[in-house]
């Protein structure tokens, strides 16, 4: 079965099977990656943080820098009202960017190819924001449904397309996520599999593609990260800052 | 190259979707580990939030922060330092002005006093002279006047003791004197 594309995406259960009434809570290889990934993350920057020399060493640097892009994400995007969000914001793009890079290396498991994995994160990150907006604003945050400027005529039809795409943010964000990931790995696949099945003779192409897509597949797992902690930020700021 | 590319995906996902038809289609969608992923899904970024933002963030704030600081305190030494050491310049230039007027001063000073000393000196020294000089031709003066009377009181005197010698008589002064005087008188008329 080696051979499916899709069998790198399985999830078998590590250890015992562990079950909370019905729910059955195993540690599975999906687990195994989201625990590698955090303690990826905290040993890197609790090693990052250590350090308090004035001239920083490269982990330091690369802690310091990695606080700094997001923290100025956060700016750009939604101004200085988001400063209290930015632990949050830091950990999601964090956790996601390490899965993401962690799903990088062969025979390893990437976490944010699973929709549930993404869309429990996005459904986290939609209703939180929701009910940030609402505190903020009280009622006046549903304001954010209607549009200024726009034709009274034209005023039902907007605020349904509003409200469709309001509710749609968690399965869009979710969907990008995991498909991007999905998608990428499994054309990887499907390119090892013509390098092994085309052979010596025919199999130089394809592993000049796979080589190529792994770059490219690299570049993807930044991206995505960055696409979904940006996109949280600009929901963060609708929240915030509310300008319709 | 595009075309190839989906070709040849298409005809490998045909083959992928033949097989995985066999174990169900997309793990993804297979429910079974769903609540086990959300499960840990929860905890370990739980735990990955709660240490970042306990822990791990401030630290790096804190350095960052540090470091900030540490460079505008930096800054704020420096271009003090260097306003400091513009006053002593400054400061160097103005005792050094002060230094050669004072001595330009003293110089001057010195050179007034010395010709004041010189002149009283001169003064003093003239003014001695002078009174030297006049009491000399004072003396001169009175000598001129006493000499013609001393020397006829002389000239008596000799006469008188001359005559005396010769003739062993003693002869009236008074009578001499008129005598003498007659001839001097004869002497200032010649």
């Amino acid at each position: 079965m080696a051979a499916n594309p899709m069998y790198q995406f399985n999830v078998y259960r590590i250890g015992p099977e562990i079950k909370i009434g019905e729910v059955d809570i195993s540690f599975t290889n999906a687990s195994l990656f989201m625990v590698i990934s955090t303690l990826a993350i905290l040993i890197v920057f609790n090693l990052g943080a250590k350090k308090k020399s004035l001239i920083p060493d490269k982990i330091q640097l690369l802690s310091e820098l990695s606080y700094s892009f997001v923290s100025k994400m956060i700016s750009d995007t939604a101004g200085a009202k988001a400063k209290p969000y930015f632990a949050f914001i830091f950990s999601l793009f964090m956790f996601v960017l390490f899965c993401n890079m962690f799903g990088m290396i062969p025979y390893s498991f990437t976490v944010t190819s699973h929709i549930i994995v993404t869309f429990v994160l996005a459904a986290f990150i939609f209703i939180g924001v929701t009910i940030i907006g609402f505190l903020k604003h009280g009622l006046g945050y549903l304001k954010l449904f209607v549009p200024s400027g726009v034709p009274i005529i034209l005023l039902p039809l907007i605020v349904v397309i509003e409200i469709i795409s309001y509710l749609s943010r968690p399965i869009s964000l979710s969907v990008r996520l995991f498909a991007n990931m999905m998608a990428g790995h499994t054309m990887m696949k499907v390119f090892g599999g013509f390098v092994v099945s085309l052979g010596l003779v025919g199999g130089w192409l394809p592993l000049g593609f796979s080589v190529a897509l792994t770059g490219l597949e690299i570049l993807v797992a930044f991206l995505q990260a960055y696409v979904f902690a940006i996109l949280t930020c600009i929901y963060l700021n609708d929240a915030l800052n509310l300008h319709h | 190259m595009k075309k190839i590319i989906i070709y040849l995906y298409a005809l490998f996902s045909f083959n992928c979707i033949a097989k995985s038809a066999e174990t169900g289609g997309m793990p993804q969608l297979n429910p079974e580990f769903w609540f086990s992923q959300i499960f840990w899904l929860t905890i370990t970024f739980g735990i990955l939030f709660i240490i970042l933002s306990k822990f791990i963030l401030p630290k790096i704030r804190n350095n960052l922060e540090t470091r900030k600081s540490q460079i505008m305190e930096n800054i704020e030494i420096a271009d003090n330092q260097k306003m400091k050491s513009e006053n002593n310049l400054k400061e160097y230039d103005k005792i050094i002005s002060d230094a050669k007027d004072t001595a330009k001063k003293t110089f001057n000073l010195a050179k007034e006093k010395i010709q004041l000393d010189l002149g009283k000196e001169r003064e003093k020294i003239e003014s001695e002279l002078n009174s030297e000089i006049h009491d000399a031709e004072n003396d001169i003066k009175d000598l001129k006047k006493s000499s013609p009377e001393k020397i006829s009181l002389i000239a008596v005197d000799t006469a008188a003791e001359i005559i005396q010698k010769l003739i062993g008589v003693e002869v009236n002064k008074s009578n001499v004197t008129a005598i003498v005087n007659e001839q001097v008188k004869l002497m200032k008329g010649k």
